[in-house]
């Protein structure tokens, strides 16, 4: 028996979150007295597991066919299928990535499973692994359970710390093959676009973020701009001249409040809250942001929230650490300046 | 060709949601919304369906309560709606809910495409669209940000699919079932005409047994609902002379905090 983790990858790398999904298999597979299998398929993969024993895998399933190369769901679900049907394993876990949660979904109903997504913490009842997820925008947290022989849990990115890397085993790897041929896939990867967005930000440790007060920039729009399409300019401006210079010495990544996206300041990849990404960074600095209930629902997991508004009666004032009330036109440049000057 | 979508009434994204000593998640009388993500795949089925010169059908699992998104569907434009229920079924359960969504597919005959909002802000998973796939037996697209072709009478389809910080051109062919993010359309808003022909349009139920279905035991059980505990934050607003003062106040505290 025991605990599977699928480490996903991309181009022969492990993605950023990869390894939390290992932390998060360790903290049920020592209760259950069973060990972590990484499972990790595509190109490179063997030479991947000798990193996963690093990070306390006990064993490694790699599937190096040319197939599976690149992520495609039905190649990689049909082998995860394949692979807990036979071997029965007591979880199956993964970060909630896209590609996670679309992989776990896929192969928990090919072999009638339980599943559990956005967990954010796992712990054990006698055998029974107990999962708490936030429901409802994270008003209310539920805790649930699988009443199958095999729980599949697909982990909320930074909620589970990585193992520290530092462990000395030499990994057990098996070699297996696809359980699909490539000719008999209905779907075909024409191309990857990369993105302009820079840093992702489910990943991010520290997240910047603007809102609606990115309007207003006092750096003027050129001659003929009116009105809306000269806040859509100043906003812009403001992004890429005032926030990014923040966002560069803190290695950090944009954020923006719906508000920011339905104007045109900024596009959709960047919105966080309800109908945007949930984060949960160790810092989010929100500059001109007011913080409306659906902002809040995706951000407030975050460690500890700096709010900089000239609104001193702002509700995200209500729910940040510390605030400095003020132009952000004024407060960012100063708080890039200080930045720069403790990180040098 | 036929274009299926399916929706569910959730809280007003406002409302304040809390578990009562019971134990049961309420929301008062605060009015329920169509599910916020469910905005984009409805406009996207109404779109659709009038490319292929095909019909709009929007599923409903579960109680009267998601009546209302069904009528909001149906002053969209989508044209007839229906819903799945089966009472003492655990359709929170996401295969048990997967099996009736599946037979209420089977029983409409030929679908070409079904569409899903990103996922659903009640029970904050996009599980049922990937397990409604493969109960069907079809292709997977998720999280869509643009349909770029689609030819119905070839079955073909391409899609541009958002990943962590990329995107990603696919190709595949039909039926499938897609997952549309925000941003793939400007959803319109019900007009009067819309609104009038909803409010009087007969809304069909189903059950397991129309659908000829035995429904598979629940793979997994809610336990507990919780209020999360209180945050306790003392909010302290940063003063100084001069904005480079607050601004290094700032800088100190960040440090202190061990968050940089």
């Amino acid at each position: 028996m025991s605990v599977f983790v699928w480490i996903e990858t991309d181009n022969g790398a492990v993605v950023s979150s990869g390894w939390e999904a290992l932390g998060a298999a360790q903290l049920i597979a020592g209760g259950l007295g069973v060990d972590a299998t990484a499972i990790i398929f595509g190109a490179g993969s063997a030479a991947l597991a000798a990193e996963a024993a690093k990070f306390g895998a006990a064993k490694a399933i790699v599937c190096e066919a040319e197939d599976l190369r690149g992520y495609r769901l039905e190649a990689y679900a049909a082998l995860l299928s394949k692979l807990v049907s036979e071997r029965k394993p007591s979880a199956v876990v993964s970060v909630a990535t896209n590609r996670g949660r679309e992989l776990l979904a896929s192969a928990a109903a090919d072999t009638n499973s339980g599943l559990i997504t956005e967990a954010i913490d796992l712990r054990l009842e006698g055998d029974s692994i107990i999962a708490t997820r936030p429901v409802y925008s994270g008003k209310v947290l539920m805790e649930m359970t699988a009443n199958t022989p095999t729980t599949f849990l697909a982990v909320r990115g930074r909620s589970f710390a990585a193992p520290a890397g530092d462990a000395a085993g030499r990994p057990d790897v098996e070699s297996v093959d696809p359980a699909t041929v490539a000719a008999e896939l209905r779907t075909e990867v024409e191309d990857l676009v990369a993105e302009i967005g820079g840093a992702n930000l489910s990943d991010s440790a520290i997240i910047v973020s603007g809102g609606r007060g990115m309007a207003s920039n006092p750096a003027a729009a050129p001659a003929g701009f009116g009105g809306e399409e000269a806040n859509i300019w100043k906003a812009k401006h403001g992004f890429a001249n005032t926030l990014q210079p923040l966002a560069d010495v803190l290695g950090a990544a944009i954020g923006a409040s719906r508000a920011a996206v339905d104007a045109g300041y900024i596009p959709y990849e960047h919105q966080v809250g309800q109908t945007g990404k949930v984060v949960s960074p160790d810092l989010y600095i929100a500059c001109g942001i007011s913080g409306a209930i659906q902002h809040q629902a995706g951000m407030r997991g975050s460690k500890i929230i700096v709010a900089i508004n000239k609104d001193a009666e702002a509700p995200i004032f209500k729910l940040a650490h510390y605030g400095i009330i003020g132009d952000l036109y004024d407060v960012v440049p100063a708080l890039t300046d200080a930045l720069k000057r403790r990180l040098r | 060709m036929h274009v299926v979508t399916f929706t569910r009434s959730t809280p007003d994204t406002a409302a304040r949601v809390w578990v009562t000593e019971g134990g049961e998640v309420t929301w008062g009388n605060v009015a329920t919304v169509v599910n916020p993500w469910d905005e984009y795949s409805l406009e996207e089925t109404i779109v659709q369906a009038t490319l292929g010169g095909g019909e709009s059908t929007v599923v409903a699992i579960g109680s009267d309560l998601h009546n209302d998104a069904l009528k909001h569907s149906m002053a969209m434009g989508i044209l007839r709606a229906l819903r799945v229920d089966e009472p003492g079924v655990d359709a929170n359960d996401s295969l048990v809910w997967a099996a009736l969504a599946a037979g209420a597919i089977r029983k409409l005959g030929a679908v070409d495409l079904i569409i899903f909002g990103k996922e659903s802000v009640d029970v904050g998973t996009d599980q049922h669209s990937c397990q409604l796939a493969r109960r069907l037996g079809w292709t997977m697209l998720s999280a869509v940000s643009r349909i770029i072709e689609a030819d119905y009478a070839l079955g073909a389809i391409k899609v541009e699919k958002m990943l962590e910080g990329r995107k990603q051109i696919v190709k595949a062919t039909l039926p499938a079932v897609m997952s549309v993010m925000k941003g793939i359309n400007e959803p319109r808003y019900p007009n009067f005409l819309g609104i009038r022909k909803a409010a009087k349009a007969a809304i069909p139920v189903w059950t397991a047994a129309d659908l000829g279905l035995s429904l598979p035991p629940a793979a997994t059980s809610a336990l507990r609902y919780m209020n999360p505990p209180a945050r306790e934050i003392s909010t302290e607003i940063i003063d100084g002379a001069s904005v480079e003062e607050k601004a290094a106040a700032l800088a100190d505290r960040l440090f202190l905090e061990k968050v940089l």
